[in-house]
């Protein structure tokens, strides 16, 4: 430590050199220099979202460009009394319940049974990972295929065991169905491995403690495993339940949002009415209300999430 | 006896879920080596010989059909996937790396604040951003180009880089670093010779789920590609509307497009946890 650094390594508490003011100083606007280009990612992000924030408040059709001006909080206004959102509403919050419900409990169910490390539970925990990484509206396509009235195995499937009138996806009363079983099979998986991870990661000896004193099964399930689960399913779920409200990719493969409006999520109305509609001003109303939604659920999330961070090293 | 019983139920529940996710991939698999007259065959049977045609139809960019010749552009989208992800990620570590390592070695507000509205808009609806970038993206002539979609894309690859890279930048620690610096090198020698080596398996795990994550991305383009910049993901839709029922031709498009994804995921196993979770859970 004799000899003085030409520049001070940052957060390094080194005895004050000759040239320490100058030094500090440029260590001061290096952070700021580092994640200058992140920041300008971050104010490109932001500009058009305030631009959406504004849009809403406007009577704004693409095709009718002077009938454009300022009209407040009319279209959340119409909302209220209007049908087509009070379906997006439902439906969004049917897919959501449906997928983050299914999914976390078979999720929870096979990294139960994935839980001891062998060789066959390792390469099922690989194998799972197949459908988590294909593109969601591929997946969407392969369902498609497979549902296929003329030839799809699962179609005919349906019919063997007398159900040819199921028309999956292409009739109003099993389109939810078929979405969410599409999206249980791709997102399942992410429940799997986070849950498993945790799992994994859990100490050994209340297990042991509760062996030796002969604890039943389903005691040590209520009462040890899902306690000490229990921020792995929070982070799973909520991290499930962000993605799951602002579903898109599937359910636009899969029918646009059809048949009629028995699809019509938040980001595919939104959709539609933008580019079918034009209806910038209300389509981007429709996206501020489930930014809300969802921007409500974020907060609990970084909130949890940075407990974990800090305290929770640990789960490492 | 009951443990015996218990044993096979474990094991027939475990083939009910292999069952249940691998059989998609696999009959599309099988879907994909067959001519349409054994594929509309009723029922269902795995005796077909196996045909590389529609392989060939794909990558030759012509499809034979019973009214004439088809031009297929499905190569040009895997060509798109290709550039859009791999360029996308190499910007996202050009940008996300440097204010990875600002974020772990300095506290400053603003990182925090970069660092959480990048997170928050992981979570933001994608199409409250888009819809007014595409009006944006007319006047500011960058409507249906590359470098607009792979900016874009820095809003699923950047905030990855950013949160994985960070914590394994603070989990090697400052030490070695500073030690090195002692020795009268500058921050930018012990950025470069130290820290980022010592990071370089959250980098490279970053990157690789990156990649993945804009491979699989199917709503940017949608909305922000005409037919000739789009990738796979948009592509293989719009071929199935295109070809109407050439059936084995979709199978085959959507393995191809599948099949690098799946590939990388087995590479990168081992970091998928942490990437899925933003780092949040640990694999």
């Amino acid at each position: 430590m004799s000899h003085s650094a030409p520049t001070l390594p940052p957060g390094l508490p080194l005895p004050a050199a000759a040239n320490r003011r100058r030094t500090r100083r440029a260590d001061a606007w290096l952070p700021y220099l580092l994640s200058l280009p992140a920041l300008l990612v971050c104010i490109g992000i932001l500009v058009p979202f305030v631009t959406a924030l504004w849009y809403s408040l406007q009577r704004y059709n693409l095709a009718m460009p002077f009938t454009r001006g300022f009209i407040g909080l009319e279209h959340y206004q119409e909302f209220l009394s209007d049908p087509a959102f009070w379906n997006t509403l439902r439906v969004s919050a049917v897919f959501t319940l449906a997928t983050v419900g299914v999914e976390l409990l078979l999720g929870l169910g096979i990294a139960l049974l994935l839980w001891r490390r062998s060789r066959v539970n390792d390469a099922a925990a690989v194998v799972l990972l197949l459908p988590l990484m294909t593109a969601p509206a591929l997946a969407s396509l392969m369902w498609k295929l497979m549902t296929n009235p003329g030839f799809g195995v699962l179609a005919w499937a349906a019919a063997q065991v007398g159900a040819g009138d199921f028309r999956w996806a292409s009739a109003p009363s099993s389109a939810m169905f078929t979405v969410v079983l599409v999206d249980v099979w791709v997102y399942t998986p992410f429940m799997v491995i986070l849950l498993l991870a945790g799992l994994r990661s859990l100490p050994p000896q209340p297990f042991e403690a509760a062996r030796l004193d002969g604890v039943p099964a389903h005691f040590v399930l209520l009462r040890i495993t899902l306690p000490m689960l229990a921020p792995f399913l929070l982070t799973a779920t909520l991290f499930r339940t962000l993605d799951s409200i602002q579903q898109f990719d599937i359910v636009y493969a899969m029918t646009q949002g059809g048949p009629g409006d028995a699809l019509m999520v938040f980001q595919v109305q939104a959709y539609l009415e933008f580019f079918q509609y034009t209806n910038v001003g209300r389509s981007a109303a429709l996206l501020v209300v489930l930014w809300a939604v969802t921007y409500a659920l974020s907060r609990l999330f970084i909130r949890h999430w940075m407990r974990l961070r800090q305290g929770g090293r640990a789960h490492g | 006896m009951a443990d015996l019983v218990l044993r096979v139920l474990r094991g027939l529940a475990l083939a009910l879920v292999l069952v249940f996710f691998l059989f998609p991939i696999v009959w599309i698999l099988l879907m994909s080596f067959q001519t349409n007259e054994t594929i509309l065959r009723l029922p269902p049977s795995l005796a077909f010989d196996p045909t590389l045609a529609n392989y060939k139809a794909l990558l030759t960019g012509t499809m034979e059909t019973s009214s004439g010749t088809l031009q297929v552009t499905f190569l040009r989208n895997l060509g798109n996937s290709v550039l859009l992800a791999s360029l996308s990620v190499g910007l996202s570590l050009l940008l996300g790396v440097p204010a990875a390592y600002a974020f772990a070695r300095f506290r400053f507000r603003l990182g925090e604040d970069i660092a959480f509205t990048l997170l928050s808009f992981r979570f933001a609806p994608p199409l409250l951003v888009l819809l007014p970038l595409s009006l944006y993206f007319n006047e500011l002539g960058l409507a249906d180009t590359y470098a607009g979609l792979i900016w874009v894309y820095q809003l699923i690859c950047l905030p990855l880089v950013l949160w994985i890279v960070r914590s394994h930048f603070e989990e090697a620690g400052v030490e070695v670093e500073n030690a090195y610096r002692l020795d009268g090198h500058s921050w930018w020698a012990g950025f470069r010779k130290v820290a980022i080596p010592l990071a370089m398996p959250g980098i490279a795990a970053a990157g690789l789920l990156a990649f993945i994550f804009a491979w699989n991305n199917f709503v940017f383009a949608l909305i922000l590609a005409s037919a000739d910049k789009q990738p796979v993901t948009v592509g293989a839709l719009a071929f199935v509307t295109a070809s109407g029922i050439q059936y084995g031709q979709i199978a085959a498009a959507i393995v191809l497009s599948i099949l690098p994804t799946l590939a990388l995921a087995l590479y990168a196993q081992r970091w998928l946890v942490e990437g899925l979770s933003l780092g949040a859970v640990k694999g």
